[in-house]
């Protein structure tokens, strides 16, 4: 810009000179016009440009700037002093201007140029992102390949395919060269190689298992690098190539699996397999750290497998062996349950088999003892007759303990008199003991009930069994039984230390002991008495005969009677003790004097409880007379009906053994009939039983008929168990006067 | 329907009959006489019955309705129908004829009018309770099946 002065300049005669300035100067103002415009335009298109009021300035400094040289145009020439105004002033704004702008721009360089300098930070820092959003991506798709590998593992549960899956999955995962699997022998003493991911069929080679670098890996839980050169990682030919890293893992193999293998010695706690995985060769791969994470889980993971798959290997053997056992079980209880029929139906046949003919010798024998005979046959029928005794008894001794072994065996209950059985032993003892010299004393005790409920012809059999011992097994001195009730506190023996009675209401405990002075029982064969055919070894006892089955009989009696029995012995030659006790009920109604009474009758249970007996019912009334004679017929009388008295006297006669009349009925005299009676049947005998059968209780109507001379009153309605059991107590005495 | 189904239903009706105090343990008695040499007893003793119970209470109707009514005559027929009604176990009946001969003794004949007129209703009442009884048996017995036996509880 060439300095304005006021000295007017003529036109120079080298215009061209001035020419090109005009020009110049032209150009300079249309380029510093044009300038703030683009800065302008292209700043308002920049959104972050933050030093707006710099490039103001800077763009006002210039368009003065172009200002001025715009209007230097007209000052070439000659001009007005406006004009010279106007350019003064156009210059000093734009020194103004000019110098603001100058001084600003010393603030904001600095900042751009840092602009700059961060720029290039963050581009760096963008860089490394990039990198490690790779890492991450290469772990995530490493943890994916972790996964799937597991899941390919673990969802089979055969050993084999467990393994062969791992190597190829670990080989396509991580491009490996070659993976190997070892695994420790059966001693335990070296390592052979089970699997390989190339070869189809890995020779057996075997390395020993306590090389430097096997221990190293093993006592360590991470993958750890080994030389390629080592013993194990020589798994593959490699050939001229380098071969790539190495690296080896160990597999526990948890205890639960045995693989089969029952006689391994117990080495350590924990044994080891050993996976080799090779690089592939003449690559600059390496191992990186995820890759080797890999490694390790799939490792564990494949421990985890193998012991499920071994579990499961376990466990199938074991089912199989069960089902075995099973079929076996099933076929020997179907043989047992055969054997057990086949021998019921033998018992059951030779039971009747075997029982005719005895009876028939035991009959026929007796019969011929009857007879006359020679004293010599008498003296063989007699061995005749007693060996059959033996024989039969023999015979039912093994069929009684075949069905007490069954359990089919049933006690018969009923109410016996306790005293007479014993006295029948005692009885039944004598002749023989006082063949051998033995004294034989009974005590009863005196709260001895005298009746009891209970099996009488098992309970004698028991105590004749026990005595019949006692007697067979001493030479001489003395036996002694007694028999008492058994209080609680005699009841905690130490013989019966799992045996606790519990006496009741209705029932008892009967003690009976037999004491003998004879051989005795040696201490450890008296567990062995109860067993069946089993007989002390001893000479004094081998010609006495007995078949080894009474105690084993009578223990099963007594067991059955819910009671217990056993032997005490000091040893041999010193006697022996056999006690017993078994439970036997208390019978209800004591009726003494009726039982002393009466023989033995048979109970009146069956519906023909009196057959035949002529009976002869007066009744007015037809329904009554109906009911009274279907109970009659119902317990077996013959019935004959009347509806009067003038009837009832004209049939009776001495056939009927009973009368019954409704005596209360008006109009109808019972009373009367049986006055009338009693004169036509003078003998007693002949006389039939009259019963009155009354609807009133009074004592009246009661005396009234005694008075008649009626034998018995009964109250209307009667049930058949009331008409059963008057009939039967008519029958015996002959007279009732109880019966409402 | 089947023969289960009709001796349960036999057996409830029973059991309602002796609750409802219409028989007593007498007619259980009766059952128990019928067996195999006896089938039908049940049925000839309930018949017998009716037949004989129509009788006295139009005995028994005649007599009270005389102007002079011979009470003697009136307690007979009455002792006779208790003693029937007894046999059989028809309870109601019976404590009736229990009440009757008591007004009987008294002479009282608006009271035993009343008392007749109590007994028949008695009467008619447990003769169709009884008919039905015995028609469930036939109906079982006639499908093939047997009568259970009642079991009382008390």
């Amino acid at each position: 810009m060439d300095s304005c002065n006021c000295i007017e300049l003529q036109w120079p005669p080298d215009d061209l000179l001035m020419k090109y300035q005009y020009i110049s100067d032209f150009f300079i103002a249309l380029a510093y016009f044009s300038i703030p415009l683009e800065l302008i335009y292209f700043v308002k298109k920049s959104a972050v440009f933050p030093y707006r009021w710099v490039l103001v300035q800077f763009g006002a400094s210039i368009v003065l700037c172009g200002a001025t040289h715009l209007i230097n145009l007209w000052t070439s020439t000659m001009h007005s002093r406006t004009v010279a105004m106007v350019m003064t002033t156009a210059k000093v704004f734009t020194a103004v201007v000019s110098c603001i702008t100058a001084l600003l721009l010393v603030h904001i360089i600095p900042d751009l140029l840092s602009v700059k300098t961060r720029e290039l930070f963050l581009k760096n820092k963008a860089a490394e992102l990039d990198r490690e959003m790779g890492l991450i991506r290469t772990q995530e798709e490493t943890g994916r390949h972790v996964r799937m590998l597991t899941h390919e593992i673990r969802s089979t549960l055969d050993r084999h395919t467990i393994l062969k899956t791992t190597l190829v999955e670990l080989g396509r995962t991580l491009a490996l060269e070659e993976c190997a699997l070892w695994m420790p022998t059966r001693t335990g003493l070296e390592l052979q190689l089970s699997y390989t991911l190339r070869q189809q069929n890995p020779v057996g080679y075997t390395v020993p298992i306590h090389l430097p670098v096997i221990n190293q890996v093993f006592s360590s839980s991470h993958a750890v690098k080994i030389s390629p050169n080592c013993a194990v990682a020589s798994i593959h030919p490699s050939g001229k190539y380098t071969p790539g890293e190495v690296v080896a893992v160990r597999v526990p193999l948890l205890h639960l699996s045995n693989f089969q293998i029952n006689d391994w010695p117990e080495l350590s706690t924990k044994r080891y397999a050993l996976m080799v995985l090779m690089l592939p060769l003449d690559s600059a791969r390496q191992w990186r750290v995820h890759e080797l994470e890999l490694v390790e889980v799939v490792a564990d993971q494949v421990a985890v497998a193998l012991s499920h798959a071994a579990i499961l290997e376990e466990s199938m053997r074991a089912r199989d062996l069960l089902m075995e056992q099973n079929v076996a079980l099933d076929l020997a209880r179907r043989e047992a349950e055969t054997a057990i029929r086949a021998r019921n139906d033998f018992l059951a046949v030779m039971n009747h088999e075997m029982r005719t003919p005895m009876h028939a010798i035991i009959a026929l024998s007796s019969l011929l003892q009857e007879t006359e005979l020679t004293p010599e046959q008498r003296l063989m029928v007699e061995t005749i007759l007693k060996s059959s005794n033996l024989l039969s008894t023999l015979i039912n001794d093994v069929l009684d303990l075949s069905r007490l072994e069954d359990g089919s065996l049933q006690l018969d209950l009923e109410t016996f008199n306790l005293y007479a059985v014993f006295k029948e032993v005692l009885n039944l003892i004598k002749p023989i003991a006082s063949v051998k010299k033995l004294h034989v004393s009974l005590n009863l005790a005196p709260d001895l009930p005298e009746y009891a409920v209970g099996d009488e012809k098992r309970l004698m059999q028991t105590i004749l069994n026990v005595v019949g011992n006692a007697v067979k097994f001493s030479k001489d001195g003395s036996i002694s039984i007694t028999a008492f009730v058994a209080k609680a506190e005699l009841l905690r023996d130490s013989q019966t230390s799992e045996f606790f009675p519990v006496p009741g209401d209705n029932h008892f405990y009967l003690r009976v002991q037999v004491k003998d002075s004879g051989i005795g029982v040696s201490p450890q064969d008296i567990p062995k008495l109860f067993t069946k055919f089993a007989q002390t070894q001893s000479t004094a006892i081998r010609n006495s005969s007995g078949s080894g089955l009474g105690l084993a009989i009578c223990k099963r009696f007594v067991n059955l009677m819910e009671g217990h029995i056993w032997i005490e012995s000091e040893g041999l030659g010193k006697g022996c003790t056999a006690t017993f006790m078994v439970k036997l009920g208390i019978p209800e109604r004591l009726n003494e004097p009726e039982l002393a009474f009466m023989p033995k009758v048979p109970p009146n249970h069956g519906p023909t409880a009196f057959p035949g007996l002529k009976v002869l019912v007066t009744d007015e009334n037809g329904v009554s007379r109906k009911v009274t004679k279907g109970l009659l017929v119902h317990l077996g009388c013959d019935v004959t009906m009347v509806s009067s008295s003038e009837e009832c006297l004209r049939v009776v006669s001495n056939e009927h053994k009973v009368v019954f009349m409704d005596a209360c009925a008006p109009g109808m005299d019972g009373y009367e009939i049986a006055v009338r009676m009693h004169e036509k049947f003078t003998k007693r005998h002949e006389r039939p039983i009259i019963v009155a059968l009354t609807g009133n209780t009074d004592k009246v109507t009661k005396e009234n008929c005694m008075r008649v001379g009626m034998d018995g009153v009964i109250l209307k309605p009667v049930s058949l168990d009331k008409m059963r059991s008057v009939l039967s107590d008519l029958l015996e005495h002959r007279v009732l006067f109880e019966a409402i | 329907m089947e023969v289960g189904q009709m001796q349960r239903r036999l057996v409830d009706y029973t059991k309602t009959l002796f609750m409802e105090g219409f028989l007593d343990a007498q007619f259980l008695q009766l059952q128990q006489l019928q067996d195999e040499s006896n089938p039908d007893f049940v049925v000839e003793v309930v018949s017998l019955f009716f037949d004989d119970s129509e009788k006295l209470l139009n005995d028994l109707s005649m007599a009270l309705d005389q102007p002079n009514v011979d009470f003697k005559k009136v307690d007979a027929h009455v002792h006779q129908l208790k003693g029937s009604s007894s046999s059989i176990g028809a309870q109601r009946v019976k404590n009736a004829c229990i009440a009757f001969r008591n007004f009987c003794e008294e002479q009282n004949i608006d009271a035993t009018l009343r008392c007749l007129q109590q007994v028949k209703h008695e009467y008619y009442l447990v003769k169709n309770k009884l008919e039905t009884l015995l028609r469930l048996e036939q109906q079982i017995v006639a499908a093939g099946g047997s009568i259970p036996a009642t079991e009382m509880g008390f």
